[in-house]
């Protein structure tokens, strides 16, 4: 939301205001709202830097195992948060991983299917159940808690019900077998730079597996979609008039709509957002493990809206960003595989989960005060 | 061949049974700024929002320019010209001066199809056209969160005037002001005029209406009790014409009787 223009700064010199101090550059940096989260990545590295620095955790291995979790969840999470700037939720996120998981795998499977049709086909339904989530919420007025809420045990149960109906069984391995000289697949399964791994083996700079292969084989596929994922949302809120949409949906609906702003198609197309992005999360976890599960994503909906909250965005909308809920699921993601580098038991995560967000929803609603309020 | 530059001709308004405009007649020119003043429930909002194309209207017409025209929706009101800035303003708090100003109609650059909002134009704009009212924004990037009523408000006519708004309805712009912050806002309307557009300036406040006015229409009860110049009628006579101005010399008459039992 901080639009800078040196043309403008560079102007007013004169004329200014005596009642108000130079603005200075902390200040605008404190009014951010991925302050808090970008904060608490650092000091959550700092803090395994010293208990678990020479364990193993920083290692390229072990970088890019909490990097690939931390990924996952990035993706969903920065949806999530782009929706939740344009005012709505979607719970339904987990059940949509599980829905598309087995959209994937039955087709491909029990149908013979190609897996690339099956991978557009379960990214074709996405678009539909996320349409569906949004028409409800627009046509009908229902706070979107309810509506996705209703959606989330739909698409559980329906996952399940045809799964075992098509199948006999909860699970549809055999996949993998699948992956290869697929025209599309490739985009959810390959690690890149892999020669760089191989490079940095050869020179012993990483570790290596004992037929002397690189422990790490290069970054895996979620790494990239997150990072791109984190890119192009930041690039559509910031820079395009779309983004300014989302703010103004989200910000006050009356107003928006009152100078001209399409609120409901917002909606909708955040919406569909969600459910492409749980779909993303989907084909990359299935084609890893080489098998679909219907109860895959149980409960992520949540994580990624605890990301998105202590990444900056306001549980009523408006404000946040991008960046912030990249850094959120940098911060869960980090905490859930290091605190296996430590003498912590692992039980003790979710706790840490739930304190981390109840301290970033403190911070942001002050932050808030701040920027509204500031006279 | 008509000088007015809108005219609404015995507009009436049904809700049903009820009867919330009955033939009421205005006629604007350019640069003149006319007083809508009405207690609550005087047809205040009906109005504007006949005005606006929100409704259309059930009997007579509205002439623009010398031409009879429809509002088949807001967009329509908003495309002949009218630019009616409502009480809520349609202002996001936590969004900045330059992303508020642009709502809805940004400024776009770059090749089709990747066309991005031009926010170093759009900060460029704002922060000239909130110089031009003499608000100096620091930093067109600030939430309007953070700026004054008088300033929102200003901020608010600013971005109609900008978008084209050749008639400006403003619905109480002064309801909710100090006096130094409503002074603000009279003082912006009025170089408005000046400059060529005409004002409806919608209030129940007589005190705020009468300086800046030139012609006065007052409602009651939905039907208008005419259209007064300003040398045509005092500030006394316009309070004592609205519905609370009975009730405002009753109110006199027991303060002093009042008084007199104290004395």
């Amino acid at each position: 939301m901080s639009d800078k223009s040196k043309s403008i700064t560079s102007k007013k010199t004169s004329g200014q205001d005596e009642r108000l101090k130079e603005v200075s550059k902390l200040r605008l940096l404190l009014n951010r709202p991925e302050l808090g989260a970008v904060g608490g990545a650092i000091l959550v590295f700092i803090f395994f830097g010293i208990v678990a620095g020479d364990t193993g955790m920083f290692s390229a291995y072990g970088t890019l195992n909490f990097l690939d979790v931390s990924a996952n969840l990035g993706i969903i999470a920065i949806a999530a948060a782009m929706l939740m700037i344009g005012g709505e939720f979607d719970l339904s996120i987990g059940s949509m991983i599980g829905f598309a998981g087995i959209c994937i795998a039955i087709p491909a499977i029990y149908w013979g299917w190609p897996l690339w049709v099956s991978i557009i086909f379960a990214f074709a339904m996405a678009v539909l159940v996320g349409y569906f989530n949004g028409i409800l919420v627009v046509k009908t007025g229902l706070p979107s808690f309810i509506v996705t809420l209703a959606m989330l045990f739909i698409l559980r149960g329906a996952t399940l019900a045809i799964t075992r109906l098509i199948t006999g069984r909860t699970q549809v391995p055999g996949l993998r077998v699948l992956i290869e000289n697929d025209p599309i697949a490739w985009m959810f399964a390959t690690d890149t730079f892999k020669w760089l791994f191989t490079w940095l083996g050869s020179m012993n700079l990483i570790a290596l597996r004992t037929d002397g292969t690189p422990l790490a084989t290069g970054i895996p596929p979620s790494v990239i979609w997150f990072i791109a994922a984190t890119l192009f949302a930041t690039w559509i809120l910031m820079k395009t008039r779309y983004g300014n949409w989302i703010f103004a949906s989200g910000g006050d609906k009356n107003g928006a709509t009152n100078v001209g702003v399409p609120v409901g198609r917002v909606k909708i197309s955040l919406f569909i957002g969600t459910a492409v992005a749980a779909t993303i999360f989907a084909t990359i976890q299935v084609l890893d493990a080489g098998s679909a599960d219907t109860m895959r994503g149980n409960l992520k909906e949540l994580e990624a809206i605890a990301a998105a909250v202590v990444g900056g965005c306001l549980l009523t909308g408006g404000y946040g960003s991008a960046i912030g809920a990249a850094f959120g699921a940098l911060i869960f993601g980090t905490v859930s595989m290091g605190i296996f580098y430590t003498d912590v038991d692992t039980d003790w995560f979710k706790v840490f989960l739930g304190a981390m967000m109840l301290i970033a929803v403190v911070f942001n609603n002050y932050i808030r005060k701040r920027v509204t309020e500031s006279k | 061949m008509s000088e007015n530059l809108i005219e609404f001709n015995n507009i009436s308004k049904f809700f049903g049974k009820v009867i919330a405009l009955k033939d009421v007649t205005m006629k604007l020119k350019k640069g003149e700024i006319m007083c809508l003043l009405g207690d609550n429930g005087a047809g205040k909002s009906t109005l504007i929002k006949t005005l606006a194309g929100v409704h259309k209207p059930d009997e007579g017409e509205i002439v623009i320019e010398g031409e009879k025209t429809v509002f088949d929706s807001p967009k329509d009101a908003l495309d002949m010209g009218i630019g009616t800035v409502y009480q809520d303003l349609a202002l996001v708090p936590l969004m900045s001066v330059t992303r508020n100003f642009f709502m809805g109609r940004e400024p776009l650059k770059g090749p089709p199809f990747l066309k991005t909002f031009d926010i170093e134009k759009a900060n460029q704009i704002a922060a000239e056209r909130m110089g031009q009212i003499g608000i100096d924004v620091r930093d067109p990037s600030q939430a309007v969160g953070t700026m004054s009523g008088g300033e929102r408000q200003c901020l608010a006519i600013s971005r109609a005037i900008y978008f084209g708004a050749k008639v400006l309805v403003l619905d109480e712009p002064t309801s909710a002001l100090g006096v130094h912050q409503a002074s603000m806002v009279l003082k912006y309307v009025v170089k408005a005029a000046s400059q060529g557009l005409a004002v409806i300036l919608i209030t129940h406040n007589v005190h705020h209406a009468y300086p800046v006015g030139n012609s006065f229409t007052v409602l009651n009860r939905g039907k208008s009790l005419g259209t007064f110049n300003k040398k045509d009628i005092s500030r006394e006579e316009l309070l004592g014409m609205m519905a609370g101005g009975e009730e405002l010399d009753k109110l006199e008459v027991e303060l002093e009787e009042m008084n007199r039992i104290n004395n």
